[in-house]
């Protein structure tokens, strides 16, 4: 550890830092605060979080989407929602929705971090900022790389990807909007109004 | 591949270039400011012009000092805070609408390479290698201001605008994606540097040329929608709205929101500039030391131009209906973005598949028709399991229908003088 230290400069572990920071002072705030907005803007918080952290190891292409995708788009319709729906008002938290979640929300999570931290002490993985762990392969720069990779080697996976969002979307259309030939919304509609 | 600063490629970070960063931001904070009172006004005057009024002329000369003025007043004023409101949402939102504002501005090239005492530096506060998409990511956020401010006032217009705001901003956001997607295609870097540096030379370099002048369109629609200015204003619609989502500040806090309104037009029209235009690209004339000054004066009387086009629009063209709104967005700009955007990308590769990617567009094309004709065709059905959001109260072509059809039935046409005046005044 003092080995890792020592090899990190100041400025890097300021921001690497900040960016946990954020992450972690989001992520629990998420969970303890009461009023839904809140919490929303919690996790914007986390993921503003883990975009510094992408840049902190030089991947500005993944840190710009992170904060266009998930803050700009995928949050913001969280916040539709909830705004929309009415369901913007203050929960206890005391009451547990389904009896024994949260211990066993406290059990999985310990296996999970404890399996990540085995997968760390056995794997070899470089841990570190980009200084230590070496440049992207290539050194085209992050979009070229990431393209490349997308386009070539995980080309299945990411039209995969693509075929499953299709179907959700048409999935939640046919769902949210069923067409009924005999129902004459409109016409009802116009003798109302006039 | 991507040019970084000249100014951090010596020895590190001295003194001299700590000072030479520091003074970037200052200037470029302080022009910002005194360009978006200069915009104000030049709004006021301009709009007052078009529409046969005098507009500001008791403040300063040709009323000058009159957004000075207002903004002196709006300091000293009280600041509101309604009951129902959410406090610390309702103090927050209006910064998550400022920063955003200025700190686009952070990545526009605003003119060449200058060298002070040894120094060369890019006149342009900071050129990250993500450039472009730092703009996107600022009008990202600059929407949770809007929707934060609407909800967190506790009042019901202001809900009903951000929720409007939410939905809008999303949509549009695609389609203004895409077309840099275009730029971004002819200029292989997402560097604002590079994609000025791409356009050097005559007009005919530009992007807007090189893209075969749609993507601008779009872009230029696009970004409309983005900033709320009308046609596409419905946010702040003030007939329906009162005053849309700042309905319920007063004092300093709206005055940020009024800032950040102008801030947003001007940087846009510089995003345009830089991704269309050439930045500050234009003829120099040989004349020893002011050199420099030129690109600088080129740029600002390309944003100079969009600005008026901005305020053009709002004195000429009356509010889009909602769905409309919708409809433009979602079923023309953002197909035709795609389009456009896979015509060029086949057309860069050869003229094969540029002839092939036309057939696959002419078919996407006739496919997408034939879909709206048919989804227009179908009624709502009444036991949908969740009402449609912004349920319009008829189908569009019935309200054509009776808007075009009838004489006898009356629609609300006045919006569009009632809205331009009314925040100008504010």
């Amino acid at each position: 550890m003092t080995s890792l230290l020592a090899t990190v400069a100041i400025p890097d572990l300021l921001v690497f830092l900040l960016g946990a920071l954020l992450c972690l002072v989001g992520a629990v705030s998420i969970l303890t605060v009461k009023n839904p907005v809140h919490a929303a803007l919690s996790l914007v918080m986390t993921l503003f979080g883990i975009a510094v952290l992408f840049i902190e190891l030089q991947a500005d292409f993944l840190a710009a989407v992170q904060i266009i995708v998930y803050a700009g788009a995928i949050v913001v319709l969280f916040l539709f929602v909830i705004m929309f729906l009415g369901v913007d008002r203050e929960e206890d938290l005391a009451v547990e929705p389904i009896v024994g979640q949260r211990p066993l929300a406290a059990v999985l999570i310990t296996a999970l971090m404890a399996s990540i931290v085995a997968l760390g002490l056995v794997g070899h993985f470089e841990v570190g900022p980009a200084t230590q762990t070496g440049m992207l392969h290539g050194g085209a720069g992050n979009v070229a790389d990431l393209g490349r990779s997308v386009f070539t080697t995980y080309l299945f996976a990411f039209e995969a990807t693509a075929g499953l969002l299709i179907i959700a979307v048409v999935g939640a259309v046919v769902l949210a909007r069923r067409n009924n030939p005999d129902d004459h919304v409109a016409e009802s509609q116009v003798e109302e109004l006039a | 591949m991507t040019a970084a600063d000249p100014l951090f490629s010596g020895s590190g970070l001295t003194l001299a270039v700590f000072l030479i960063v520091l003074i970037k931001v200052v200037v470029a904070f302080a022009v910002l400011m005194g360009a978006v009172t200069m915009m104000i006004w030049f709004e006021r005057k301009a709009i007052s012009d078009m529409q046969s009024r005098i507009g500001p002329n008791r403040v300063g000369p040709w009323g000058l000092l009159q957004t000075l003025a207002d903004g002196i007043k709006l300091f000293f004023k009280e600041d509101l805070i309604p009951a129902e409101s959410d406090r610390f949402v309702f103090k927050l939102a209006p910064y998550l609408v400022v920063v955003p504002a200025f700190l686009i501005f952070a990545v526009i090239p605003v003119g060449g390479m200058v060298t002070i005492a040894h120094h060369t530096f890019q006149l342009q506060v900071a050129d990250p290698p993500m450039g472009i998409l730092l703009v996107l990511a600022c009008s990202g956020i600059a929407v949770y201001g809007v929707m934060l401010a609407g909800w967190a006032s506790g009042s019901k217009y202001p809900l009903m605008s951000s929720v409007r705001a939410s939905a809008q901003m999303v949509s549009y956001e695609a389609a203004l994606g895409m077309n840099v997607v275009t730029v971004l295609l002819l200029c292989n870097s997402l560097s604002t540097r590079d994609i000025v540096n791409a356009q050097g030379g005559a007009f005919w370099h530009w992007n807007l040329i090189r893209t075969g002048i749609v993507p601008f369109v779009l872009f230029l629609i696009a970004a409309t929608a983005e900033l709320n200015r009308p046609p596409f204003d419905v946010v702040e619609a003030d007939s329906e709205l009162v005053g849309g989502f700042n309905t319920e500040y007063s004092s300093i806090r709206f005055a940020l929101f009024y800032l950040a309104e102008f801030m947003n037009t001007i940087t846009m029209s510089a995003v345009m500039v830089t991704l269309f235009f050439g930045g500050p690209a234009g003829p120099i004339p040989n004349i020893p030391h002011l050199r420099w000054v030129f690109p600088i004066l080129w740029f600002t009387a390309k944003v100079v131009a969009f600005c008026f086009m901005y305020i053009w629009f709002r004195a000429a063209l009356p509010r889009m209906r909602y769905d409309q709104l919708m409809d433009l967005g979602w079923k023309k700009l953002i197909p035709l973005s795609l389009a456009w955007m896979l015509l060029v990308a086949a057309a860069i590769i050869s003229w094969r598949w540029a002839l092939v990617a036309l057939a696959a567009v002419v078919l996407g094309w006739s496919g997408l028709t034939w879909a709206f004709e048919l989804g227009a065709e179908r009624e709502l059905a009444d036991d949908a399991v969740l009402p449609t959001i912004g349920q319009r109260p008829l189908p569009g072509w019935e309200l054509r229908h009776i808007t075009d059809g009838d004489e006898d039935w009356e629609m609300d046409e006045s919006d569009e003088d009632a809205d331009s005046d009314e925040e100008v005044e504010a």
